[in-house]
């Protein structure tokens, strides 16, 4: 017999709907709610977890408050804290239910359990509704003198949670003061912690108003604050010790003897088992040590063996977090690491955030007597199954190559590359040749070879055509068939505007293709024209149909570079040669994408997520601030848990995420930026991303040969273009050198032949400036940093940098004096200072000077800040003529 | 399967930051290749997750906090978690919700991390925790291997409440103590050994009533750190006997004052699961299996994969879970496998999505060799060199009742006065692979 058919069908008991079986509580929980039976709680704990369960999967029980309320009144905990857990989550939303609560949650603050007075204290605390403060302020004040710790505990962390509902309840009512006195005199840590961490907040965030308050909130990180807790830092359990060790990072000792108590005191903490503690007490060390270089070079050594045991030992995800960091310290003191270098290896079942890490320390920590073993670890990531990896790991090659002198090697393999026949390898590989050859133009006559034999036809990238494209062109003389390859790409110029055609919704991706499309073309234009030098016969008719094309291209920069071209042709032959070709001069460095600027900063930020993101902390910041002001006025709200970063929000210029496009907003007054401004930067999104790619292909394919072009005449050339078209193929080769033209003439442009030398400022330094050690040491610590730049060293400085006298004797002609010098090679560091003439304001340098990578991290500290723009420049300028003269 | 308990402790972060975390990690990249970080900002919330045993634990904040710190917690909420559920799975939890926000409410206040230590907890805990059966679960982590198959261990011990009674309602006194040894080694492709590391843990869970303290022995001639010469420099001290740890850290509870001299960890175990002692070695040991790989062109489009691999452990001993992985080249469209005549327990697959060989064998015992030949057939010529479009093989296993260090427990002595005091004592060496590859 079938079943009668139900009037209401009853949802699965799995997925209830709600209503009825709320209701259905309600009438359960009624009658218990009287009820004085032997085994009632069991029945009550059954139906609260009921209500909880659905209140956790997201049915609204908030009907039901009243009826829990009433059956609350027990002496059973287990239900009492369901029911704090369930008034918990509904009080904010309804203030008015948790009126209700107020008087029963007042009288178990007042139970004979300490347990029931606790947890009462922490749901009383806990209701954050604004109306209900005054009825906060008696627990309260009892539970910080409550005899049992877990009361004080408690009621020091409601005291904070009193401030962010109503801070002027929270400081009429003395509650800071009284946390204070808790802190220095409580015997259970747990409380000390809490109070710690609760004056440090309210505190912080009074301080803006209150001078008072800016002065306790410095007694915070006053010695005697500092060695209390210092002393006792191993009866705090671990996260407390991570709070207290964050402290002292904010603490100046008076002296050198003060670091090193505080180091030895600590020393055991780098064995704990616990990273947070590990890591937080590595920045101790390290901020503590920054003026100290010997030391500082010291406490690496110290934390090299801690921090590998971590990486290795904990969670995947924990040892990402320290990898991040070690990352960062490979990257400022790579020769600390460079016997390191298998700890970087990368393991096969690694994700790939952990391998780029890896990757990037391993290029950072090559060096003569690592590099062929890390080469050649290297070249077995190119053929590995992850693309994206297998590229960097060529990049990495490549890079090592390039910071190296002793190359030969490294060449072998990478020509290794080009015959491997996976087409993403030999794209990557092209670009780093083209590079390399860029450096070491000596080299070409093996390379050239090699990619001589790679079919243009395999190299679909832009990237990569654009080098093989800029080889066709530089190296013609030697390939053989160079001429008919361009010729061959020309005659499929518009093979690519296929590449156009794609409805691609990503605007951005779509003109970021147009960008790399019209670069491959520029590097066609003058690859033609320098093979048209070399070789006129062979190349004139691809010279004609490339220029034809290059003035009919879309493109305004295509077209502007051809019909200059075309023109200068026309002018005079040996010009244009000499515009289009000029002898070239060995790239000796490549630009760092990273400043050390940003670099530093990171570091300030030891054990932060700014090490994670590898940004400076403004940044996620700031970008946070915007996104929200732009979308909700609700302004106070966010701005509330910054308490951490009130201090940074203001520094320097606002970045925004990649994911946001690239976007950059120059300068911000501060941080509150209106919505009309993120607006106004939205419609820009297209224009800066494509400036910013432009500027980093020119500078790619060697900016120091293309032309420039003035931008205001386009428009005149444009005009003149269609009439002009007509002429496709210019008969020049007859023309007969005439080197005497100057070219500056021309256009009146100059080709510089050399990396620019700035001319000195207008600042004359004391030639007998004077200056004691001790003097400069208080000087150095208490002078913000003005400057701080990389700049590199001419191959002729390098070397004669073998006698680092050499180089003090050259500063001091220039008038800059050292004081302090050390290290051995490929690092050496100075100290140099220099005094403004007639008048005592001074100018201290730290100068650290890589001779392997022939670059100079400088740091210039002033006494008149204005100056030390100046000042860099003489500085800079009287480095650069270091073993020239 | 995942789930996450989400408490918006502060109310810093707004609702849906759930969904927003799912959305992020789902799809990190397009392509779906990469997984996410454990670490990211979206709309300047920052978001944490640790993944343990396949489920997510997540923490957010706006505050530019030590990452390591959150981490390190989320981490330890969940060995909390587990030492009061006995099982960690998406079941135990949902089974005890109630529960674990309890645990929440006394770890973090506020925003604050208040204790994370077992013991400390177990006076504000009141709920009791649904024991769900073990029998049915997936093995959680290393020391999972004791509880299945071999009967030598008493199974449901690891997976024991640190609150729950036994039937019967007395408590078993007993400890244990596992030292787990992951080992990473690279073998060249001729076969030597181009990189290998241990990274060991003597691992700790108490059920002993009173808080006795206990002293562990290890080895005499132990010595930690590897002065002055260089981390990878295997030509000393290996065959010697002598232990050499390059570095470790120890939990807060262990005490060492008689370390320097006899090499002893002195401890009063606090409740619950914890780590005494993490350590990490560069010195060269008998890497547990050899493999050699031999690839070879037979003929128009095909190829012959060798693939042998010897046990060099004892023969009483017997590895389980052995998986053999290795990629073969991009063309390959077929792959037919060949085992030795007679052997069970051993699977092969041809996985075509991803060109990967796969060869699974239930248990390999010690001193003993197994082949695998697999002919594979190419959709078209091969441009290449062969070797460059296939390998490295890599490699996972677990080795029960054998570690590779030779670091030993000597002796697990329990501090009580009573005589008659006489508890379990359970000491289990284990060896599992982390990344054993070997290049061809």
């Amino acid at each position: 017999m079938a079943p009668p058919a139900q009037s209401q069908r009853s949802p699965s008991p799995s997925q209830p709907s709600g209503k009825s079986e709320v209701s259905d509580l309600k009438l359960q929980l009624r009658q218990l709610a009287g009820s004085r039976a032997p085994g009632v709680d069991d029945s009550k704990r059954e139906l609260f977890k009921k209500v909880i369960s659905y209140m956790t999967i997201g049915i609204d029980v908030s009907s039901l408050f009243g009826e829990m309320v009433m059956c609350s009144a027990t002496s059973d905990i287990v239900l009492k804290k369901m029911c704090y857990l369930y008034v918990g989550n509904y009080a904010k939303v309804n203030p008015d239910l948790a009126l209700l609560t107020i008087n029963f949650l007042q009288r178990d603050c007042r139970d004979e359990d300490p347990m029931i007075r606790g947890l009462a204290l922490r749901s009383l605390c806990s209701l954050r509704v604004a109306n209900l403060v005054e009825y906060l302020v008696g627990p309260l004040g009892s539970g910080l003198k409550d005899s049992n710790s877990y009361v004080r505990m408690v009621a020091v962390m409601g005291v904070l949670k009193l401030y962010h509902i109503s801070a002027s309840t929270c400081i009429d009512a003395d509650f800071p003061s009284i946390l204070k006195h808790l802190m220095l005199h409580d015997s259970d840590t747990q409380v000390v912690a809490n109070c710690l961490s609760a004056l440090q907040e309210i505190w912080s965030a009074e301080a803006s108003t209150s001078e008072e308050a800016s002065r306790e909130r410095e007694a915070l990180i006053s010695k005697p604050v500092i060695y209390y807790l210092l002393n006792r830092i191993k009866e705090f359990c671990e996260w407390a010790q991570c709070l207290v060790l964050e402290l002292v990072t904010k603490y100046v000792p008076s002296d050198s003897s003060e670091i090193f108590d505080i180091m030895n005191l600590l020393e055991d903490r780098l064995q704990h088992a616990n990273g947070a503690v590990v890591l937080a007490t590595i920045r101790v060390f390290l901020q503590l040590t920054l003026s100290m270089t010997d030391v500082h070079q010291q406490v690496y050594e110290r934390i090299k063996a801690p921090l590998l045991t971590l990486v290795s030992s904990g969670s995947p995800e924990q040892s990402y977090a320290v990898l991040s960091h070690l990352h960062l310290l490979v990257m400022r003191a790579p020769y600390v690491f460079s016997s390191d270098y298998k700890h970087f290896y990368c393991q096969y079942n690694e994700p790939s955030y952990v391998k780029r890490l890896k990757l990037e320390m391993l290029t950072a920590v090559a060096n003569e007597s690592n590099t062929y073993e890390i080469v050649t670890e290297l070249c077995e990531y190119a053929a590995n199954v992850d693309i994206p990896i297998a590229r960097e790991s060529i990049r990495a090659v490549g890079k090592i190559a390039l910071q190296q002198y002793d190359v030969n090697a490294i060449v072998d393999r990478l020509l290794q590359f080009l015959e491997m026949e996976k087409d993403y390898v030999t794209a990557e590989a092209l670009v780093l040749v083209k590079d390399l050859l860029r450096k070491y133009p000596q080299w070409s006559h093996d390379c050239i070879a090699v990619v001589g034999n790679i079919s243009s036809k395999n190299v679909q990238e832009p990237k990569a055509k654009a080098a093989l494209i800029w080889m066709l062109g530089e190296y013609s003389q030697d390939m053989q068939d160079a001429p008919y390859v361009l010729e061959s790409l020309v005659e499929n110029w518009d093979e690519e505007h296929s590449a156009e055609n794609l409805s691609c919704e990503d605007k951005k991706r779509l003109l970021s293709q147009l960008i790399q499309l019209s670069a491959v073309r520029l590097h066609l234009l003058t690859a033609v024209m320098k093979c048209f030098f070399k070789r006129p016969p062979e190349t004139q008719s691809a010279l004609g149909a490339a220029l034809a094309a290059g003035i009919a291209d879309f493109h305004q920069d295509v077209h502007d570079r051809a019909l200059f071209y075309y023109r200068i042709l026309r002018y005079n032959v040996s010009v244009a040669e000499r515009v289009v070709n000029p002898p070239k001069q060995a790239v000796s460095v490549f630009a760092d994408t990273q400043s050390s600027e940003i670099k530093d900063r990171i570091f300030d930020e030891f054990n932060s997520l700014s090490v994670l993101y590898q940004k400076k902390p403004g940044f996620f910041w700031c970008v946070t601030q915007i996104i929200k002001e732009s979308r909700l006025t609700d302004i106070h709200k966010y701005l509330q848990p910054s308490y951490m970063f009130t201090d940074k929000e203001h520094r320097g210029p606002l970045e925004f995420a990649d994911e946001l496009g690239n976007l950059s907003i120059g300068e911000a007054a501060n941080n509150v930026v209106p919505t009309q401004m993120v607006e106004e930067n939205d419609k820009d999104l297209l224009l800066t991303t494509s400036e910013k790619e432009e500027t980093k292909v020119s500078r790619n394919n060697g900016s120091a040969y293309s032309v420039p072009y003035d931008g205001s005449s386009t428009s005149v050339f444009a005009s003149q273009t269609q009439i002009e078209l007509a002429v496709s193929n210019p008969t020049l080769a007859g023309h007969s050198p005439q080197a005497s033209f100057a070219i500056d003439d021309l256009l009146g442009l100059g080709i510089p032949a050399a990396p620019a030398v700035p001319s000195p400022p207008q600042l004359k330094l004391n030639t007998k400036a004077a200056l004691d050690p001790s003097t400069f040491q208080q000087k150095w610590r208490q002078l913000p940093v003005a400057l701080s730049q990389e700049i590199s060293v001419s191959p002729q400085g390098v070397a004669a940098l073998t006698a680092p006298q050499a180089l003090l004797r050259h500063m001091q002609s220039h008038s800059i004096h050292c004081i302090a010098s050390g290290g051995q090679s490929p690092n050496f560091k100075f100290f140099f200072f220099a005094q403004k003439f007639e008048e005592s304001s001074n100018y201290l340098v730290e100068c650290v000077i890589n001779t392997s990578s022939a670059k100079t991290q400088v740091k210039i500290k002033a006494d008149d800040q204005n100056t030390s723009q100046d000042f860099s420049t003489l500085f800079e300028s009287a480095l650069s003529k270091f073993g020239t003269s | 399967k995942r789930l996450v308990i989400v408490t918006t402790d502060r109310g810093e972060v707004a609702k849906g930051s759930a969904e927003i975390f799912f959305r992020k990690v789902k799809f990190w990249k397009e392509d779906g290749q990469e997984e996410a970080p454990p670490v990211f900002n979206v709309d300047g919330v920052n978001y944490f997750h640790v993944k343990v045993v396949g489920l997510l634990f997540v923490a957010t904040t706006r505050v530019n906090v030590s990452p390591s710190l959150v981490l390190e917690l989320l981490q330890r909420i969940a060995r909390v978690i587990k030492d009061y559920l006995g099982v960690l799975s998406e079941d135990s939890l949902r089974k005890n919700f109630v529960l674990v926000y309890e645990l929440l409410d006394e770890v973090i206040d506020f925003g604050y991390m208040q204790t994370t230590s077992t013991e400390v907890l177990k006076s504000y805990i009141f709920n009791e925790p649904i024991v769900v059966d073990a029998a049915r679960l997936q093995p959680l982590g290393p020391a999972a291997i004791f509880m299945q198959g071999t009967k030598r261990m008493p199974g449901t011990a690891i997976t024991k409440s640190v609150v729950a009674n036994e039937p019967g309602g007395r408590k078993r006194e007993e400890i244990f103590v596992d030292i787990i040894e992951k080992i990473s080694v690279t073998f060249s492709s001729s076969g030597y050994i181009l990189t290998s590391e241990i990274d060991g843990t003597i691992q700790m869970k108490s059920y002993l009533t009173g808080n006795p303290e206990i002293r562990l022995a290890l080895n005499e001639d132990l010595s930690i750190g590897r002065g002055g010469e260089s981390a990878n420099d295997y030509r000393s001290s290996y065959g010697s006997g002598a232990v050499i740890l390059d570095d470790c850290n120890f939990h807060e509870s262990v005490r060492l004052d008689s370390f320097d001299m006899d090499r002893t960890l002195a401890l009063v175990p606090p409740d619950g699961e914890f780590p005494v002692m993490n350590y990490r070695m560069t010195q060269e040991f008998k890497p547990p299996f050899h493999i050699n790989c031999l690839i070879e062109e037979a003929g128009h489009l095909k190829a012959e994969v060798i693939l042998k691999v010897r046990a060099e452990f004892p023969s009483n001993i017997t590895a389980n879970t052995v998986v053999l992985e290795m990629p073969l080249p991009k063309y390959t469209t077929r792959a037919s496998f060949e085992l030795e005549p007679g052997v069970t327990g051993q699977r092969t697959d041809f996985k075509g999505a991803n060109k990967k060989l796969e060869w699974d064998l239930e248990k390999f015992v010690g001193g003993v060799e197994h082949t695998l030949r697999a002919k594979l057939t190419f959709s078209q010529e091969l441009h290449a060199n062969i070797i460059k479009e296939a390998g490295p093989v890599s490699m996972t296993f677990t080795i029960p009742m054998y570690n590779v260090s030779r670091l030993q427990v000597k002796y697990l002595q329990i501090a009580k006065k009573s005589s008659s005091y006489n508890p379990y004592r359970w000491v289990r060496y284990v060896t599992q692979a982390n990344s054993y590859v070997a290049r061809i």
